[in-house]
């Protein structure tokens, strides 16, 4: 499924309720079920500092894909991480720059991206695009080696 | 259930007066719970900062014409009022600025400069917000100062042996909270004032969240410095107070430089104006001040001492309440607090809680709110925080509670 398959997929899971509750208890329940971050990779280096929950994030590139992996202290910070990984995570360094992941506006949590929550899920967003164009560099210049 | 009531005003009618409360958010009645961050404003309020930009705008202490005059004495007469609201000795020693954070950086800059040294010491607590320690810290930096600790009691109450102790012949300064904006804590600030003082040190008070709930008495206190903001007292917000004894603010430099501060200027030599004006470079936030001023007349309308027995009581009702919800685990509990309950449901977290009872309608405030050195005392996240104005209720206190008993269901 490309991205944007994804987040339709998401959008449409989103439009079957009926308010906020059901939102919220859809969102705090991906958050206890999100598979947290290997505990190797919660490292203060992984550590996105919000001002009001943490996130840690992690990055591996495998044959040509970025795979995420996170973990926050606060579960629906967790929920909401949960996913922007799903959407984004398997895809190309190319791919996920391009993605303008409009459908968390669409399912109602735009709040959610304001600087103002100060809850790193800005910041969680920005550095997923910083990894995908490191990655991206780094296997260009690969390419061009050799 | 009886009537909320302060003396024989109906708390119905004070919500009347404060226009945002009547508003809506997500479709439910506003339960504003977080005025320790800022307090709303009463119509006389903004009717005043109205009136003066449609009436009475310019620019002050420098114009030669009647619209001059009368704002200059509109601000001057703000100035005595504030001045007696807290029992200054006189206007001079009255100085305006942005809001607390300001007054703080203010006495930094300008005491550090003249009175402080390599290897002085100045003396802040654990329970301080970031305000009334950064500055400091910065200062000390510069000054290769030393910036030293007070420890609290678990309960959340200052360590005043431990205070004693630390006072020693190179203390210069302790900077500390009337009134902690996490714990509510009110501290003994007048027997630590003399304690001080005992040792030679002077006394700023950061007195931000002690002023919509106390009476303020800086010359009962006898602190040297008293700080405190316009918005957290039902006032507009940019507007701030440093109150300082007239013959220590007369010995400081001036901090900013400027039109207003200045007596003479010539590019040899500049002299400075008298106080209070020496410490308020540019135009000033005269809308604020005046603004200021109605809103502390309109609290003292309302009758402190009675405004402080029914925030009083609405705590105690709200702890209560908050008592019969499983696993809630308290900070601060001082014997002599105010307004303020911060608290912290097991294995939950502090943003979790606030996400859901916003949705609620209710408004608090989580997280580290600003004191970090809290957070990492306790060895939490951040907290959840309520806290109280006069315009609050028990029906409110009711919705909040039962937003968070909904809350920690959804969550656990």
């Amino acid at each position: 499924m490309t991205i944007q398959e994804k987040e339709k997929e998401l959008i449409a899971v989103f439009e079957t309720f009926d308010d906020w509750l059901d939102k919220y208890n859809y969102i705090i329940e991906m958050g206890k079920d999100l598979n947290r971050i290997d505990p190797k990779y919660k490292t203060k280096q992984n550590l996105i500092s919000g001002c009001q929950s943490n996130v840690w994030l992690h990055a591996e590139y495998r044959d040509g894909k970025i795979y995420f992996s996170a973990d926050s202290d606060a579960v629906i910070t967790k929920g909401i991480i949960h996913l922007l990984t799903d959407v984004l995570s398997g895809h190309t360094p190319d791919e996920i720059l391009s993605a303008n992941l409009d459908f968390i506006d669409k399912i109602g949590l735009k709040e959610h991206l304001s600087p103002t929550r100060s809850n790193g899920l800005v910041s969680m967003i920005k550095q997923i695009k910083l990894y995908a164009l490191a990655f991206k560099t780094k296997y260009e210049q690969k390419q061009q080696d050799q | 259930m009886t009537k909320d009531k302060i003396n024989t005003i109906d708390i119905q009618e004070i919500r009347n007066d404060f226009p945002i409360l009547s508003q809506k958010v997500y479709n439910k009645p506003l339960v504003y719970l977080d005025n320790a961050a800022t307090t709303q404003k009463p119509s006389v309020v903004i009717d005043r900062l109205r009136s003066y930009y449609e009436r009475e705008n310019s620019n002050i202490h420098r114009g030669v014409h009647f619209l001059s005059d009368q704002a200059t004495a509109a601000h001057e007469a703000a100035r005595k009022m504030i001045a007696g609201f807290i029992h200054a000795a006189s206007p001079a020693e009255i100085v305006f600025t942005r809001g607390t954070t300001e007054s703080v950086n203010l006495v930094a800059g300008s005491f550090g400069k003249k009175f402080i040294g390599k290897g002085d010491e100045v003396l802040v607590t654990q329970m301080e917000h970031h305000s009334n320690i950064v500055p400091w810290q910065m200062m000390c930096e510069e000054r290769g100062a030393v910036l030293r600790v007070v420890p609290l009691h678990p309960g959340g109450e200052l360590d005043t042996d431990a205070f004693e102790n630390m006072l020693n012949e190179k203390t210069r300064l302790v900077a500390l909270a009337h009134v902690s904006n996490v714990l509510g804590t009110i501290n003994p600030v007048k027997a630590l004032v003399a304690k001080a003082h005992d040792a030679g040190a002077k006394v700023l008070i950061d007195g931000a969240q002690a002023v919509a709930h106390l009476r303020v008495d800086v010359a009962d206190l006898d602190c040297d410095f008293y700080c405190f903001s316009g918005h957290k007292v039902y006032s507009p917000m940019g507007i701030g107070v440093l109150y300082g004894k007239e013959e220590i603010l007369e010995q400081l430099p001036p901090w900013q430089g400027g039109g207003e501060m200045i007596k003479q200027v010539s590019f040899e030599k500049t002299t400075y104006n008298e106080l209070p004006f020496k410490f308020e470079a540019g135009t000033p936030n005269v809308a604020g001040v005046l603004g200021l001023e109605a809103g502390l007349n309109y609290l003292q309308s309302k009758g402190l001492d009675e405004i402080v027995e029914y925030e009083d009581a609405l705590l105690t009702y709200a702890a209560e309440k908050l008592q019969t919800i499983k696993g809630i685990r308290f900070f601060g509990e001082a014997k002599n607090k105010t307004a303020v309950i911060s608290f912290l449901p097991e294995g939950i977290h502090p943003f979790d809680v606030g996400t859901i009872v916003d949705k609620y309608g209710v408004a608090i405030r989580t997280g580290h709110m600003c004191a970090q050195p809290l957070t990492t005392f306790y060895g939490v996240p951040g907290f959840v925080r309520l806290s109280l104005a006069m315009y609050n209720t028990k029906d409110e206190i009711d919705k909040f509670t039962g937003a968070l008993a909904a809350a920690i269901e959804m969550l656990s």
